[in-house]
């Protein structure tokens, strides 16, 4: 939006405008200060993943009776738990449990909903009906409480609260792909294509979905904020990840317990949450300002 | 205008229907035995035949399906696995807190909104506006039930200003109840309030551009009225149009504060039927939350019907 001073060419506008380079993407990006710091918060959690063996100063899973409950301190800079484990260790792997949960869940979604849209609105006809009407009725469940029932069903467990989140995130990234396409179809570039004799199958993958990809990009960013905290609510509501394995939102759940006896166990998890979501909808929102060509 | 009403009211059947299935399906369509999945690990034969029996797990599934739909449309939702008592009955029991707390969040979400939307969008692009839209933001990030956790702990064990959690019906002791009301409800109109606030700006700050407002101030009406009157009256309508997608969001928010704050309603409900595997219950929860939602919407389509004409002539009311 910051950005409507230097827009390009009005005449041009958003059908036919000039191509928009990586670079000068990269630069809008970087003007917007808080998306940066999205950014920078983002790399710090997926570092934090990566090298958890290496940065971690203890086993996260490792007992010690003779330190329970203990306050942060020089050896347990965030304290320890009511088994004596060490909370800054379990929140850095708990940044592995969250990613993961993230990425897998809005894999999913992306993987089977983008391309059921894309030939939904393409063909249109009645598989879009019968799709959109499902469409209608899965969005019309409280995500929460479909997501809690479907983990219900599947039973506890990292994997299958995954699953559960990834199913429910699925009809809006069907709904978005299909929107998409249903305007991109009747632009010059897809007559163009046919009227070389590109076959439907060629059109739809290596014209329509190419062009289609930037509000998917934007959507798959704020969706990864939604799973995180998705992912986080069922194991904190014991739905998700199973002890001993760390997971923020497990962590919470045990940290309500020893709320008067030992608060810190509740404070680092939950800000981590916080600041991974908040990081991941900052780079959303950065993302869209850059890549919808309306707000260019 | 009855047509439209018509219309919209036959749109919502093949929906309703399909949320039928969804919900069916749920249970029904899990792999393995529903039988055992219910009964657990440690049941042992005669109850998981019992349960099979009384689900009707000898019958094909299109016929269960049809029974069943049978059976819910005329107010029979089954009865809990658990304790017998039918499933509907626990539900009207336990609406009423869930619709207290949805109305007092509602309430306190829409009070932040509306004002800090308003002026976020009127006062765009000074230090009021980015101020407003990031604390919406972290608003938006914050998990529920760690706010909550953290609402207990400076209020409730720190500062002793409220009690930490439960519940008293109003008409019972009307100022305790608002006493346990008020963290809960803090809670979820936190995430309404963000949500609300950011629609309400971008409504706005596209009303404020528009001819009709340039009209107001040509007529020398002053800049208050303009905005207050004929912009924020416009810019509600594409923010009550979500109202589905916030009741949505308070019926799954409700799970988590009803369980951190011992709160008896429908989303508490829905936790501890999951935990003791009372599959009917869970449904009844599911079913009443969906069709909840297709109800509001419903309800929000023809009320802007009458509102405003212009929707009526759309052909598609999405």
């Amino acid at each position: 939006m910051a950005a409507r001073d230097e827009a390009l060419p009005a005449l041009h506008g958003r059908r036919a405008g000039p191509p928009v380079g990586v670079r000068y993407l990269l630069n809008r990006y970087a003007r917007n200060r808080l998306a940066l710091w999205g950014l920078w918060v983002v790399t710090g959690v997926v570092l934090a993943a990566v090298l958890a063996p290496a940065l971690a100063p203890a086993d996260p899973t490792k007992t010690d009776f003779g330190a329970l409950l203990q306050p942060p301190s020089r050896a347990h800079l965030l304290g320890t738990d009511d088994l004596g484990r060490d909370i800054l260790s379990r929140v850095i792997y708990g940044a592995r449990t969250s990613l993961l949960a993230g990425v897998i869940a809005v894999g999913l979604a992306v993987a089977v909903g983008v391309p059921l849209g894309l030939l939904s609105g393409y063909f249109r006809g009645r598989l879009d009906n019968v799709l959109m009407r499902v469409t209608d009725a899965l969005l019309s469940f409280p995500l929460l409480v479909l997501a809690l029932a479907i983990a219900a069903v599947l039973g506890a467990g990292l994997t299958k609260a995954m699953l559960a989140v990834g199913i429910v995130f699925t009809p809006g990234f069907i709904r978005l792909a299909r929107a998409q396409v249903l305007s991109e179809r009747e632009k010059v570039y897809v007559e163009a294509a046919r009227a070389l004799g590109a076959s439907d199958r060629r059109i739809v993958w290596r014209h329509i979905l190419p062009n289609s990809l930037s509000p998917v990009l934007v959507q798959a960013s704020l969706a990864m904020a939604a799973a995180i905290t998705a992912e986080a609510t069922l194991s904190f509501l014991g739905l998700g990840t199973q002890p001993p394995t760390p997971s923020w939102g497990s962590m919470l759940n045990i940290a309500q317990a020893y709320l008067t006896r030992a608060p810190w166990m509740a404070l680092w998890p939950g800000l981590a949450i916080f600041l991974t979501v908040l990081a991941l909808n900052l780079v959303g929102d950065g993302l869209r300002e850059v890549l919808d060509p309306r707000l260019r | 205008m009855t047509r439209y009403i018509v219309r919209r009211l036959l749109a919502t059947i093949p929906v309703l229907f399909l949320v039928t299935v969804v919900v069916f399906s749920l249970i029904n369509l899990v792999p393995g035995d529903p039988a055992l999945v219910i009964a657990g690990g440690e049941a042992d034969r005669a109850a998981i035949e019992a349960i099979r029996k009384q689900l009707g797990l000898d019958r094909p599934v299109v016929v269960r399906y049809v029974q069943w739909l049978a059976r819910l449309v005329q107010g029979d939702f089954g009865r809990s696995v658990r304790d017998g008592r039918p499933v509907l009955d626990v539900l009207l029991l336990k609406l009423p807190v869930t619709i207290e707390l949805a109305v007092i969040s509602l309430g306190v979400g829409w009070a932040i909104a509306v004002p800090a939307g308003v002026l976020a969008a009127w006062k765009q692009r000074t230090a009021l506006d980015y101020t407003a839209t990031t604390v919406a933001l972290a608003g938006i990030s914050i998990p529920n039930f760690w706010l909550g956790i953290m609402l207990i702990y400076l209020l409730a064990v720190h500062l002793r200003w409220l009690p930490p959690s439960g519940y008293v019906e109003p008409w019972v002791d009307p100022v305790r109840n608002l006493q346990l009301m008020i963290m809960p409800a803090t809670v979820l109109g936190t995430a309404l309030a963000a949500l609300v606030m950011r629609l309400l700006r971008s409504s706005m700050l596209e009303v404020l551009g528009s001819e009709f407002i340039r009209t107001a101030h040509a007529k020398g009406l002053a800049e208050r009225a303009v905005v207050l009157k004929h912009a924020l009256k416009n810019a509600m309508i594409p923010v009550a149009t979500v109202m589905g997608l916030q009741l949505g969001g308070l019926l799954g928010g409700a799970v988590v504060t009803e369980t951190i704050f011992a709160v008896p309603g429908i989303g508490r409900l829905a936790i501890e039927s999951i935990f003791t595997r009372d599959y009917p219950m869970v449904q009844g929860v599911v079913l009443i939350s969906a069709v909840a939602v297709v109800f509001v919407n419903f309800a929000v389509d023809v009320l802007y019907s009458v509102l405003d004409p212009r929707i009526r002539l759309v052909e598609e009311p999405r």
